[in-house]
């Protein structure tokens, strides 16, 4: 039922959880595959790019943040795709969503930053509300 | 990562571009006022650098999507220089930083940016966004306390204005709000034009009048020296921050080369020296520009509103263009690094707080990173300048293990570890783990095998590794002379 599944990550602690419930579902259903997306917020850029000043890739610590998804997916023989998306998190998951005619959403109830989440509101929330698919937020 | 072909960096985004560039060029027109009332120029100078920057990088720049023009980084530089000197030595000035970045770009040295240490260039965005500020701190003296209610208002319409709609700058509406607040309300505060005229022309070229001699040139180079860095390193660093933004790569050396060409242009214009400008790039980006088109559209857009609405950019309040600059400074401001502050190794933090103290003293952001520079180095040096040496008696010799880098910061020391009276007959100097660096350090294992062979020793000399075998046969002869 459910073939393609979208896997938000950040590399938070629920987002881990979250990739373990997106294998479970890829496992129960024959030719289903992982999405994994990693959203940078272009809010985010300038620290991004002082804190990385002198490392030769940006890309690295970005890496680190999939490697748990991507690790899982692996040792679990499920297929899996990586995808980076740009700007505010939540919008761009819906609109990457809805646009691919994703089947599921797999998220994370909350993610790195509780500051921001209470300022601009929890981006699983958003999903949950614009997406126009299941979507599961795990715990 | 990759990059596309010109033509494609000119047309392949033409709508977003579009956009993007009204924008752009609605946000850019406070700041430009805002960045020429702080060095002490009319309005019309950081205007006219704006809309030539903006249109000039176009063409030449190397990071498309970049937006550049008159900022609080350069315009704190050249204070001094307008109040002693007058505008036509900043326009001078601008000439010749232009040439200088040219240079740069042209000798491809883009890539010693890299020497910069990341707690400097957090200390210069700091140090920036501190300048920014307090330089806002003139605007409050000499005014009736509602000046404090007006800026708060505004900075209330900018922060809180985005919850409700993005489409337009929120520091737009905000500086339409308060001048229409002030107008209506007949409320007698400092306005633009107490700052200084708004000439509704289009910019014409001309040669600086000043004397062409030595004189000026020493009076110019420094300054013009201090705003080609500044202006590069913080090109540069908006380069990388749009390149991660849009995750394509671009050419710094063209970018510096073409940040050069647009200085020269905008002097010859009459507009200051200017350069990429983080904020405006990051909103022309998310606004959907990526392309050339936006900065053209963006600095022709900017120069259309001048013309048609000179009468009304007048009265425009300082306070409204106050509130506007403290957001630009919270914003510039890297709060993460004050978050990982104790996370830092000290010296990275210690760096990172002398680049602050020093900028905010001399005013001088170029003194700052030099300064920076100069004490990671010298912290680099104390860390990699200590040698160990670990001793062991086998059989009759003494053994002497050396560990470590031998250079001229770390051979003063060395000498002591030695003792030169013991009672044994053979010394061994194992440098298996050691790297002779230069003269000093030859120098130095030299007069330690003097002193022992003084002393009576036989002392021999082992694992000493290739590099430094050979800087040991270039030198023996020379220093054997002495």
């Amino acid at each position: 039922m459910y073939k393609k599944i979208l896997l938000a990550t950040d590399g938070s602690e629920h987002s881990r959880r979250a990739a373990e419930h997106a294998i479970a579902m890829a496992k129960c259903t024959g030719g289903s595959k992982i999405e994994i997306v990693y959203v940078i917020d272009d809010d985010n850029a300038k620290s991004d790019v002082l804190q990385n000043w002198n490392k030769a890739d940006l890309g690295d610590k970005r890496k680190d943040r999939i490697k748990f998804a991507e690790q899982q997916a692996k040792e679990a023989e499920v297929p899996y795709e990586i995808k980076t998306l740009h700007g505010e998190p939540g919008h761009a998951i819906v609109e990457y969503t809805n646009k691919n005619n994703m089947d599921v959403v797999v998220i994370g109830s909350r993610g790195l930053n509780v500051l921001q989440e209470l300022v601009l509101g929890s981006v699983s929330h958003k999903v949950a509300k614009m997406a126009n698919c299941p979507v599961l937020i795990v715990k | 990562m990759e990059q596309m072909s010109y033509k494609d960096t000119w047309l392949s985004n033409i709508k977003g571009d579009l956009l993007a560039g009204i924008v752009v060029a609605l946000a850019l027109i406070p700041e430009a006022i805002a960045f020429s009332i702080i060095a002490g120029i009319s309005p019309m100078v950081g205007l006219y650098a704006s809309f030539t920057i903006a249109v000039v990088i176009a063409f030449v720049g190397g990071r498309p999507g970049m937006i550049s023009g008159a900022t609080g980084a350069m315009a704190l530089l050249f204070i001094d220089l307008v109040a002693e000197h007058g505008l036509q030595y900043l326009l001078a000035a601008t000439i010749l930083t232009g040439i200088l970045q040219i240079l740069f770009g042209v000798f491809k040295l883009a890539r010693y940016m890299k020497f910069i240490p990341r707690s400097v260039m957090v200390g210069f965005v700091n140090a920036l966004a501190i300048l920014i500020f307090t330089s806002q701190l003139q605007h409050f003296e000499n005014e009736s306390g509602i000046i404090y209610l007006l800026v708060a208002l505004t900075l209330a319409i900018i922060y809180l204005l985005p919850f409700v709609t993005k489409a337009i700058p929120s520091t737009l509406i905000a500086i339409v709000i308060m001048t229409a607040i002030t107008i209506y309300m007949n409320i007698g505060v400092r306005t633009v034009g107490d700052m200084g005229a708004i000439s509704q022309t289009l910019p014409i070229f001309l040669i600086p009048d000043i004397p062409f001699n030595f004189e000026t040139l020493a009076i110019i180079f420094p300054y013009s020296l201090a705003l080609a860095l500044v202006g590069l390193l913080e090109s540069l660093l908006t380069a990388a921050i749009v390149d991660d933004m849009t995750d394509t790569d671009s050419d710094k050396n063209t970018e510096s080369r073409g940040q050069g060409i647009a200085n020269v242009v905008t002097g010859f214009f009459g507009g200051m020296a200017s350069c990429a400008m983080i904020g405006q790039s990051v909103i022309n980006v998310k606004s959907g520009g990526k392309g050339r088109l936006s900065s053209f559209f963006a600095g022709v857009f900017l120069m259309l509103l001048i013309v048609v609405l000179g009468d009304i950019v007048v009265r425009i309040p300082m306070a409204a263009l106050a509130g506007v600059m403290i957001m630009v400074s919270i914003s510039t401001f890297d709060w993460n690094s004050i978050k990982t502050l104790h996370l830092l190794p000290k010296s990275d933090a210690i760096v990172m707080i002398v680049t602050v103290f020093t900028v905010v003293l001399t005013h001088n952001l170029a003194i700052g990173v030099f300064t920076g520079i100069l004490l990671s180095a010298i912290f680099f040096v104390s860390k990699i300048s200590q040698v160990h040496v670990n001793t062991e008696l086998e059989g009759g010799t003494r053994i002497y293990k050396m560990k470590g880098q031998l250079f001229f910061a770390s051979v003063t020391e060395l000498l002591k570890k030695f003792d030169y009276k013991e009672d044994v007959q053979v010394v061994e100097l194992n440098l298996r783990r050691a790297h002779l660096w230069d003269d000093s350090a030859v120098a130095a294992i030299d007069k330690i095998i003097n002193k022992f062979e003084e002393n009576g020793k036989q002392i021999t000399l082992t694992g000493l590794n290739e590099d430094s075998s050979e800087l040991v046969g270039k030198l023996a002869n020379k220093l054997g002379s002495h």
